[in-house]
């Protein structure tokens, strides 16, 4: 029970399956069993179509496994619907992508913003919060700005600053710096490691040595299989 | 889920930030609700006027009363010489035998004329009208100032008249009529009063009703006395084409006990007729059925119309879903952050719905401010009358309201539908 308290993620005989027309199955995750503790930081590294992506798809709740059992936070959500799904992303997790991700016509105040409109804050709080957000990661000069009017590692703070909004108990970051030259990635990595080491669960995508350098425990990943945990 | 107001709102504005984005696309994207809803109201104005118009003429001529005139059949016309007499249309033996009929209260005759009328050198071309004193009430005839003749100056033949609007106007400008004198042919008449306006504004010639504006109503009798029977019509081609037709009465209007009597009334009178004339140089007119007809009328045209503005409608709300299906594409990429971010399918609905609505009511309000100035346009240079009704107005924006909502719900589900992980990739 207590070993369960601190467990964030635990995945069990995980497999997932992709449906190609209709009888070409493409397996991607091979049965993988794991578990990340609270406030841990994971890097989770492989050659390309090792299925690393997928794996953190699943763990964000955006993908659906397809067999196996997915506990998040002790409980079994499997089976979870979409609309579950959906509340989770909502109110645990925050997403940081390869290509940022921003909503091009909106501006950067707005698109930190966004996560909680979902969630129908109060949009007096909610400016307040993402004005906040927007200090901590040295973009409060430029929050009327547009993404397109921002250099690539400015747009991966806002992304960060989007990820902070609902206060996630989990970040999730598929590539984070691969699309930024390496003092930008720097950076970038250094924000989230300060995160990390608040208490926020941090588990990264990377197939940068030097990236996962910083993570805590490595996940090695092979056709669809954790090849190698240290 | 709920949905408080305050976001609703706030769904709302961000819909419209997103269409406004894009002004010259959402705004040709609504061009096809704009002249939806527009053609409606507009052409619903017009129709609405001329029945308004139609039905207040019908009205005039009384619903209780049935109408026989007098006919000069093409076919005299052609036979007689120009110098001959002619005889034609009711008289004296039609009005004791239709006296008879039970149903009948009462028959008031009218002779007619063409003629000028003269006052220190003014001059008008009025329609003369004999009749008795009760054709005012019969006709809702209103008498601005002065009275109509009695039963006394009907016995005794008075020269006395009563002047439309129109003619007071031409001949009198400025002094008041009463009790001044007129002149027709070689007789003087003494302006007793002034019968009120009615606007039959681009319907005054039809046949069924007459413009009371440039009549002079006078005392059967006297007419009788100044004028006899004779109705001289100037042709063309100076006195040798003028014809002479020798009418007893022009019209006469009969007013029946009941309103359910007026179809069988009617059939009666048509039976009596034509027992004493050989060809048919009257007229029947009910204008009850009159008043039907034109109803019957205004459902086919409203019926047409309805079909037309229903059509436009349709091809404004494929318009739309056609840009909304390309707005869910263009977008797909915007759509899988916000699932990644917590969006519900419901919210992605709900925002591409929002978007549509706010497309196809916009589009709405346009062609409820277009439908209302068309109208007005039209009664300002075709001079014709137009009503522009409230429900006209509430249904062509309520469908074009519910139009964005049936053409919008379509993309709407496609956007939610999207995987979120191939939306995301989505380049």
């Amino acid at each position: 029970m207590n070993q369960n308290n601190n467990q964030i993620i635990r995945f069990e005989e995980i497999t997932k399956v992709y449906h190609l027309g209709k009888d070409i199955d493409i397996p991607v995750l091979r049965g993988v069993s794991c578990e990340i503790k609270k406030g841990e930081h994971v890097a989770i590294m492989g050659p390309s179509g090792s299925g690393k992506t997928t794996m953190l798809n699943i763990i964000g709740c955006l993908d659906k496994i397809s067999s196996g059992k997915y506990f998040f936070e002790g409980k079994d959500i499997s089976s979870f619907d979409d609309d579950a799904l959906s509340e989770i992303r909502s109110k645990k997790i925050g997403f940081i992508f390869q290509s940022y991700n921003l909503i091009p016509q909106l501006t950067v105040l707005e698109n930190i913003e966004m996560p909680l409109f979902y969630q129908q804050v109060d949009e007096a709080k909610t400016r307040e919060k993402a004005i906040k957000l927007a200090h901590m990661v040295g973009l409060e000069d430029r929050i009327k700005h547009r993404p397109s009017e921002l250099s690539g590692g400015q747009q991966q703070r806002v992304a960060i600053a989007r990820a902070l909004m609902n206060d996630p108990v989990l970040i999730l970051a598929d590539e984070p710096t691969g699309n930024l030259d390496s003092v930008s990635g720097k950076e970038i990595m250094n924000l989230l490691c300060g995160l990390n080491e608040k208490g926020t669960t941090l588990i990264v995508v990377t197939h940068d040595a030097n990236i996962a350098k910083y993570a805590g425990r490595v996940l090695k990943m092979l056709d669809g299989r954790i090849a190698n945990e240290n | 889920m709920k949905i408080n107001l305050i976001h609703l709102i706030r769904i709302v504005r961000h819909g419209w930030k997103n269409i406004w984005l894009h002004k010259l696309r959402s705004f040709l994207t609504v061009l096809g609700i704009v002249f939806g809803v527009a053609s409606v109201i507009a052409m619903l104005a017009i129709g609405e006027g001329a029945s308004y118009e139609a039905r207040k003429m019908i009205e005039s001529l009384g619903s209780n009363n049935i109408i026989i005139r007098s006919v000069k059949l093409p076919s005299d016309a052609k036979t007689q010489q120009a110098s001959t007499l002619g005889v034609y249309g009711l008289t004296d033996r039609d009005f004791r035998k239709l006296e008879t009929i039970p149903s009948v209260v009462k028959i008031i005759p009218a002779w007619e004329m063409e003629e000028d009328v003269w006052c220190y050198g003014k001059t008008i071309s009025a329609r003369i009208i004999g009749t008795l004193p009760e054709y005012k009430d019969v006709m809702n005839l209103s008498i601005k100032t002065g009275r109509y003749f009695d039963e006394v100056e009907l016995q005794k033949s008075e020269p006395v008249a009563i002047i439309g609007s129109t003619v007071r106007t031409s001949l009198f400008p400025v002094e008041d009529p009463i009790g001044k004198t007129i002149k027709i042919k070689s007789s003087y008449f003494k302006v007793i009063g002034i019968a009120g306006e009615k606007v039959f504004a681009g319907a005054s010639e039809s046949f069924m009703a007459e413009d009371a504006n440039i009549a002079v109503y006078i005392p059967l009798t006297t007419t009788r006395l100044f004028f006899g029977e004779y109705e001289v019509k100037r042709g063309p081609g100076g006195v040798s084409s003028w014809e002479r037709n020798w009418v007893q009465y022009h019209r006469f209007i009969l007013q029946v006990a009941e309103t359910d009597k007026i179809l069988t009334t009617a059939s009666l009178i048509s039976d009596v007729l034509s027992q004493t004339h050989k060809k048919q140089d009257y007229q029947i007119i009910v204008p009850l059925e009159l008043l039907r007809q034109a109803e019957k009328t205004k459902r086919i045209f409203n019926i047409v119309l309805g079909s037309i503005a229903a059509i436009s409608l349709i091809v404004g709300g494929i318009g739309i879903m056609n840009i909304m299906l390309a707005i869910v594409t263009e977008r797909t990429r915007e759509i899988g952050i916000r699932r990644a971010v917590g969006a519900k399918k419901r919210d992605i609905i709900n925002q591409f719905l929002t978007e549509s609505v706010i497309l196809s009511a916009s589009g709405g309000i346009i062609g409820v401010l277009l439908g209302i100035l068309i109208p007005r346009i039209v009664t300002k240079f075709a001079g014709m009358m137009t009503l522009i009704t409230p429900w006209s107005v509430l249904l062509s924006f309520t469908i074009s309201v519910a139009v964005g909502i049936t053409f919008g719900i379509y993309p709407a589900r496609k956007a939610a539908d999207l995987d979120p992980i191939q939306a995301l990739r989505y380049e």
